[in-house]
Parts: C-alpha cells; structure tokens; sequence
C-alpha cells in the first residue's frame, strides 16, 4: 500500500502499521504494509528519531527489514503511553532521500580453507569458482538489518546465479569472518558460531569488536561491496585489534 | 581482594543485568538469567542491584577467599558450605581469608559478594557475552585456577561486615523474607500474553499448550530454554521475516517444539512467536534443570505490568529495609 499523500504545500504522509505487543516490556511496530520503495528509509528515520527522543523508559531498540521493536520499562513508561508516543512519531515521520553513500568495502580471500564450500556453491550452479568469485564481487549489496549475532548484516542483492540452498548439516563452529551465503542472502559472520551457510571466503576485517567505537562496522542501510584479495595480502587489511 | 577458582563447575560466568541498548546493533541482553535472584543476593551484601556476581549452572563448585568478604547465595535448591558448614541460601555470611566455599548443588545460583566482581565493563555491561566472547571475565565461562578481583565493598556493606563480627556470627540476621521469593518449583506454572502467531496454532496444538505440560530439553542453555513433550503445529505455515524478540518469547521452529528466549537469546528471530512468558515468571524458568516440567496460563498485559510493579515495590521496601536497619547510628549497625 502506498502512502496517502495530501494536496497541500507540504507533503503529510501516513504511514500504514499496526502495533503488536512482545509480552508486557516489549512493543513492535509492524511496518509489513509500507510500500517497498519506502520502508527502509521509513525505518530509519524512525530509528533516528527515537534516538533522538530517548524518551525515559525505552530500554532497547531493535530496527528490522519490516518491523521495528521497542524494549520498555512498564514502571517508568505505560503501554498507553507508549503507544500515544508512536502514534505522534509516525504521524510526523518524514523520510528524505538519502544521498548515494560509498559502499564500504570488505576484502576476501575466496576458496581454499577460508572457503571450503566455494567449490560446491560453483558445482551446484554447474560453473567455476573464478565466475562464482567475478558474480559475488560484482555485486552492491545493502545492509537490511543487522541481528542474529553481533554486527551480522543481513545483505540484500545476491545475484540470483548465485542463491544456493544451505548446508543439510550446519557446522558446529563457523570461524570469525566468514563470508557465506544461504538460499537467497549473503553474510559475514562476526564472531565464530555455529551456521548452516554455505561458506566461500574470509575477511580480516573484525565486523563486530566490542571496544572499537562504533563496535559494528556495518549499519543498516549501508552499501556494501566485496573485493578479492589474495592469502598473502590477509595481513595487511586486518584490523587492529 | 580476590577470590580463587578451585573448581569452575558447568558454567560459571559473571553477569549482571545485561546490556539492553546495544541491541540495535544484534548485541544480546545477556546478563542473570535470574534477575530476581541476582538482585536479592546483591541487596543482602549491600551491593548496588547491578553489581556483578557470579552465576552458576547446578553445582560443582568452589571458590577460596584472598580476603574476608560478604557473600550471598540465592536460587533454588541451593546446597553449599563453607571450609564444610553448611550455609542457608538467601542470607549474607562472612567468609575469612583463605576459606573455600563449595557450592554442591543447585539450579542456577547467583553468589553476590560484597562490592562486586572487578571486571571492566563492556558496552555498559560487567556481564559475559558467552557467543561473541566479550565481556565478563576475559568473555568466558570461569575456569580452574582463575583468579578473581573485587571491587571495594560499598560503605553500607563494610557496616553489615562490622555488625556481622560485632555479633560474632557468620550467617548474617537478615535475609530475604519468603514472600519475596519467586515461587520456585520444579513444575511451575508460566503465565504467559499471546503472541503474534498464536491464532494460527491448530485446535488440538492450543489445547495442549494450555493443558498440558512440557518437559525442560538437556540441551536448554542461556539462550533458550528447549520444551519437550508435545509437538505443537500451526493451521497454515506463514512467511516470517527476522524482527525482534525479547526474554520469554515463546518460538515455534518448523520441528514443533517450543522454544523460550532467555537471557543470551539473539536480538531477532524468525520463528512463529505462539507468546511471550511474563517477567515476573522468568526467574521460574531459569531455576529449572532438564527433566522439570513446566505449564502456561494465559494472562493479560495489564495483569503482567501490575505483578512486575508489584515485585518491584516488594524489592524497593527490602532495600529501604535494609537501608534503614544499617543507617548511620541506628542500633542494628553496631
């Protein structure tokens, strides 16, 4: 549904979404109905705005690809309370168009032991790892969201060629910047974990270092493109830690 | 001041009440699993309710004092002595230099000491983000041979100390009072507010939610908590997408077996949310060890806010209490 826009000078916009309660400390705003072209920078002016505001009593918040999650603290905020804020926050939400950012780079080393499914993504598409490699870093990929781990972004824009199902039996362990990719996304793994993507390389980029300010490197929105580099040049493109 | 670890048991970490506003940045919560314990054990030593303590899975284990220090154990089932007396959980006791306290058995047991672990915070938070490997102790559970640091205990701490040894005891006269107590049981009940997806649970799967019991998985950690017992199923599978979930959140993955999100859950999820647990019932299901049994009862989100003030003003009028007892000159300091 697109939003409905008045006649007058300035453009008032309202927003579509519904509100649904996470138990009694814990509210997501449900944005499913916001067209396309708009949610994500919809989510992010509401993110920027809440920010902002830091109302009293928001104890967390949480942006997602359609929905956005606001942690409270019934003792100092009331559900009615709450709810009265978004409603005020939604009805004077605008969203501007955000000017075209550099995508941040993220240097890989494709295949070998930093990518030990690189051949069975190339075989399940019945082509090399040189064009599975060409087809991944010729893409721009978007930060959706970042969840799941610390830092993880959720990437969108995988070439189709290059969707491939997930692992039958995840690993137990995925090591620390691994690039992967599962059905139709592509990730980097920020700290090792247990995951069922496909893994085709590592970066010595730290995408999460909880003393580093900001400690994610990737926020949503972000534009995000990924570089081949060679084993010996691993070094050289490591973070301080 | 320091404190040694002569035995790590299961998985002993330091926590304290997480770091809730780093979650726009998928940094879980973490912290107790069992705020209502920690922030007792942290009152009956006079520490601040957020100070770090140690958490600890079942039992296993032992700490020996560098120091004389006041100490706390609160949990359920808790069985514990120190250089062999036994000690009653829920009440502060003094522990002189060199003495092991060895903690046999428990669920989930906080041990708070007097001023609190001395570990540096990390994204405003002294507790240990097992997963991502920071925070806490060097971001991992304790290990044999670790040692410890505390930091000074707080002046109202130093006069429970002074009155303990003016009164030549070891169990300290105060405690917490057994109605402010979770109602621990190995089959609790768990109130819980319908979910987002819990219309489209099928007759027979709502029925059994509701009436039935489920039995805690061995393969629970701080993450969730894994129920078996019963496979629930939804009337038509629906497409999710990854949006926010909170501690309680009742998840349905496609294998039908409930899943609820504690402590170090992920920040998002994309799973059937079928409710979420309310916040008063968590400490329930924290102290719960594999084989115990839990059910769920419907309740409201006014009912859930008016039981969580209710608790919080219980632990307002025990710190009063407390504070009042050991104010400057009146009679229970000396």
């Amino acid at each position: 549904m697109a939003p409905r826009q008045t006649n007058a000078a300035y453009c008032r916009v309202v927003w579509p979404y519904s509100l649904v309660p996470l138990g009694e400390r814990a509210l997501t705003i449900d944005l499913a109905a916001v067209d396309r072209g708009s949610m994500r920078a919809l989510i992010h002016s509401l993110d920027v705005r809440l920010q902002h505001d830091a109302l009293l009593g928001i104890t967390g918040r949480v942006p997602a690809i359609q929905a956005y999650t606001l942690h409270y603290e019934p003792a100092q905020l009331s559900a009615n309370a709450l709810e009265a804020y978004i409603a005020s926050v939604m009805a004077s939400l605008a969203i501007r168009s955000e000017s075209p950012r550099d995508p941040i780079i993220i240097p890989v080393c494709y295949g070998g032991e930093f990518g030990p499914d690189l051949d069975v993504v190339a075989n399940t598409h019945r082509t090399t790892a040189e064009v599975i490699v060409t087809a991944h870093t010729a893409g721009t990929y978007t930060v959706a969201m970042i969840g799941f781990l610390p830092g993880f972004p959720y990437l969108e824009g995988l070439a189709p060629a290059l969707h491939t199902p997930r692992r039958a039996a995840p690993r137990t362990s995925v090591p620390a910047g691994s690039v992967g990719i599962g059905g139709g996304s592509t990730g980097v793994y920020p700290c090792a974990s247990p995951g069922g993507w496909q893994l085709i390389g590592r970066t010595p980029r730290a995408l999460f270092d909880a003393r580093r300010t900001p400690p994610a490197l990737l926020a949503p929105g972000d534009l995000v493109r990924f570089v081949a580099i060679a084993p010996e040049d691993w070094a050289a493109h490591e973070d301080a830690t | 001041m320091s404190l040694t670890v002569r035995q790590a048991g299961i998985q002993t970490t330091v926590q304290d009440l997480g770091r809730p506003m780093w979650q726009h940045i998928g940094v879980p919560v973490g912290g107790a699993m069992d705020t209502a314990a920690h922030r007792i054990a942290n009152l009956l030593v006079g520490n601040d309710a957020d100070a770090a303590a140690l958490e600890c899975a079942l039992g296993g284990v032992a700490l020996q004092f560098g120091h004389a220090a006041l100490v706390a154990l609160t949990g359920r089932d808790i069985s514990a002595s120190l250089d062999g007396t036994p000690l009653p959980a829920w009440h502060a006791f003094a522990a002189q230099r060199g003495e092991l306290l060895v903690l046999h058995a428990g669920c989930r047991t906080t041990i708070a000491i007097a001023g609190g672990i001395d570990v540096p915070a990390v994204l405003d938070s002294r507790g240990t983000s097992l997963r991502a490997g920071f925070g806490g102790f060097h971001g991992r559970a304790l290990r044999r041979d670790d040692v410890l640091m505390l930091r000074s205990p707080t002046v109202l701490a130093d006069r429970m100390r002074a009155a303990l040894d003016a009164q030549h005891r070891i169990v300290a006269d105060w405690g917490a009072s057994p109605s402010l107590l979770p109602p621990y049981s190995a089959a609790p009940t768990l109130r819980f507010i319908e979910g987002p997806e819990y219309h489209l649970l099928t007759d027979a799967s709502r029925i059994l939610l509701l009436g039935d019991t489920f039995r805690v998985a061995p393969d629970s950690d701080r993450m969730g908590c894994r129920l078996n017992g019963h496979t629930l199923s939804l009337v038509t599978s629906r497409e999710m997408t990854s949006s926010g979930v909170t501690a309680g959140t009742i998840q349905l993955p496609p294998g039908g077996a409930p899943i609820v999100l504690m402590a170090d859950r992920q920040t998002t999820g994309g799973y059937p949310r079928l409710g979420d647990v309310i916040s008063v019932d968590l400490p329930l299901l924290a102290q719960l060890r594999p084989g115990d049994v839990v059910r769920f009862a419907p309740t409201t989100i006014a009912d859930a806010q008016a039981a969580l003030r209710a608790r919080e003003a219980d632990l307002r009028r025990a710190a009063h209490a407390i504070a009042l007892r050991f104010a400057d000159g009146a009679a229970g300091a000396r």
